[in-house]
């Protein structure tokens, strides 16, 4: 029994966890959004107006939950729930600190690729579902975007696994710090097993990863739909492209989703490129900066700190550049990032036979 | 193909600077100063916003925001209602039954009363007609631009400071004047005939 008690409190911490930073990343992107174009942004509610969303969400809850009278009833209910929970159930893979991991699983990444996935459905579910143009368009770019990216985001990180030879996240984390079990080189010529820190992060430990990661990066935008490559929700064409028709909580569900979702693309890539939950700090002869900044507490601080960086980076792409027409959209998938992906993969094969 | 990925990268890192210089550059407030300051358009750091109902930019006095009238200068000679273009103007007027009942603060007489004088800014399109033609000079454009109200009624300005019982009052001395020239009149007439 006890056993479903961690079951469930684990599934809680973690929605909170979830809905504490879609509250905090609104904020944060509205404020980043206004600081950038020399604004103020929120100042009313709260000191520096931090009380702005939590106001907000009051408001999205005591809304009316409209359903148009030619929507599908079933598909347009069900939609924001999939995708958020598309979303939500990838969370339970992600490794948090050494030995902090909600599940274990050794096909943890093909699992969250797969479960992702899911959330294209979710998409379609609602631009179909809500008989409007405007949605129905939406939801086709958006599955086609989807869709495309994903091969390219595959590959990269195909070209990580092939390095690390697991697709458990938990020994994919582990490998890139003072923890590993193997020997880890930097560059591939200095054995850096006991110095650790950012020396030990796949992307130096195989430089070409720096490539995949930019086009993972590039990639999770995409498939977050955030912009630039936002043309599903287009607001100067589309109106709000799939969620056109949601109101009132189905609204902030699919809110919630588009957040969780920033933040769990950024975590992957910042597991499998960024040296996950290590600290930065090496190890230098006798300061050991590294044994001492590592354990659960300083592993969630760092994965935190690197997630948020890394989202912080989305939030100033997405207020500095203007959004891509859907032919250069499929021109950057199919004929650049998917060969240079393909390259890193080639790579990567070659780096794990001759250099490790 | 390969200068315009090279072109792609520098127009994006040359955009992203740019921006990440405004997210670190001053945050300060904007200072509320007049347009007509010799200052105002050199107002390039800080912020842009002007926190409106506790920061207000300094107006012209001669601004023309809004109408107001007033009453005591007015000699209802219905003028303005008159050359309105949107009829946002409604002036009822009734005359006096014992002649003058006061002078305006430029001397001109005053014959009749204005139970009611409206304006309805809501139609008003602003144009200053009625302040030209106003012969007294009490209807004019003054520089409160802040108007914003709750309910639509409230933007039908009433200025008439008539008590309505005034009002019905001088009605009916008027009415029974009228009545009672009309009476006179037909009795003269009456009597012409009666004469002939």
């Amino acid at each position: 029994m006890n056993f479903y008690t961690t079951y469930f409190l684990i599934a809680i911490g973690l929605f909170a966890f979830v809905a504490l930073f879609t509250l905090f990343g609104v904020y944060a992107e509205r404020k980043l959004s206004a600081f950038i174009q020399d604004r103020l942004g929120p100042t009313e509610v709260g000191k520096f107006g931090m009380l702005q969303t939590l106001a907000d969400i009051m408001k999205l809850i005591q809304k009316e939950l409209i359903i148009p009278a030619a929507a599908d009833k079933v598909l347009f209910l069900m939609a924001p729930v999939i995708i958020f929970v598309a979303v939500y159930l990838g969370f339970a893979a992600l490794p948090w600190a050494p030995g902090l991991v909600p599940a274990n699983v050794n096909i943890g990444l093909y699992y969250i690729l797969a479960i992702i996935s899911i959330e294209t459905l979710g998409i379609l579910m609602a631009g179909w579902g809500s008989n409007n143009k405007y949605s129905i368009l939406g939801a086709m770019r958006s599955a086609a975007q989807i869709i495309s990216y994903e091969i390219p985001a595959g590959f990269a990180l195909i070209s990580v696994v092939m390095i690390a030879q697991t697709l458990n996240l938990q020994d994919i984390s582990m490998q890139q710090g003072i923890l590993s079990p193997e020997k880890i080189k930097f560059l591939g010529l200095w054995d850096v097993s006991v110095n650790g820190g950012i020396l030990a992060w796949n992307i130096f430990r195989a430089p070409h990863l720096i490539i995949a990661f930019v086009i993972y990066f590039i990639a999770s935008l995409a498939e977050s739909n955030r912009a630039p490559f936002d043309i599903p929700e287009a607001e100067s064409e589309l109106v709000a492209g799939f969620h056109t028709e949601f109101t009132g909580l189905q609204f902030a569900l699919v809110f919630l989703a588009e957040y969780a979702m920033m933040y769990l693309v950024s975590m992957v890539g910042v597991i499998l490129f960024l040296g996950a939950w290590n600290t930065p700090l090496p190890n230098i002869g006798a300061v050991h900066l590294a044994s001492w900044t590592t354990g659960i507490a300083w592993g969630i601080f760092w994965i935190a700190t690197k997630t948020l960086a890394l989202i912080a980076v989305q939030m100033w792409i997405r207020w500095t550049l203007p959004r891509l027409r859907v032919d250069q959209l499929m021109n950057l998938c199919w004929k650049v990032l998917t060969p240079l992906a393909f390259l890193c993969m080639l790579i990567s094969g070659v780096w794990r036979l001759w250099l490790m | 193909m390969y200068n315009k990925a090279i072109n792609g990268f520098t127009t994006a890192m040359k955009g992203l600077s740019l921006t990440f210089r405004h997210l670190f550059a001053s945050n300060a407030k904007r200072k509320v100063i007049s347009v007509s300051d010799d200052n105002y358009f050199k107002q390039l750091e800080g912020t842009n916003t002007i926190q409106y109902p506790h920061q207000k930019l300094p107006v012209p006095e001669v601004g023309r925001y809004q109408l107001d009238v007033e009453i005591d200068d007015c000699i209802v000679c219905d003028l303005c209602a008159k050359i309105c273009p949107v009829d946002c103007i409604t002036i009822e007027s009734i005359k006096s039954t014992t002649g003058s009942i006061g002078e305006t603060s430029d001397g001109s007489k005053k014959l009749l009363y204005a139970p009611k004088f409206d304006i309805d800014m809501a139609k008003c399109m602003y144009c200053g007609l009625c302040t030209i033609v106003c012969p007294t000079e009490c209807i004019v454009m003054t520089n409160q631009y802040d108007k914003s109200v709750f309910e639509l009624k409230n933007l039908n300005y009433e200025f008439a400071d008539m008590a309505p019982e005034v009002a019905a009052e001088k009605r009916q001395l008027l009415e029974n004047q009228l009545a009672e020239r009309q009476a006179a009149k037909l009795a003269a007439m009456n009597k012409k005939e009666g004469d002939a």
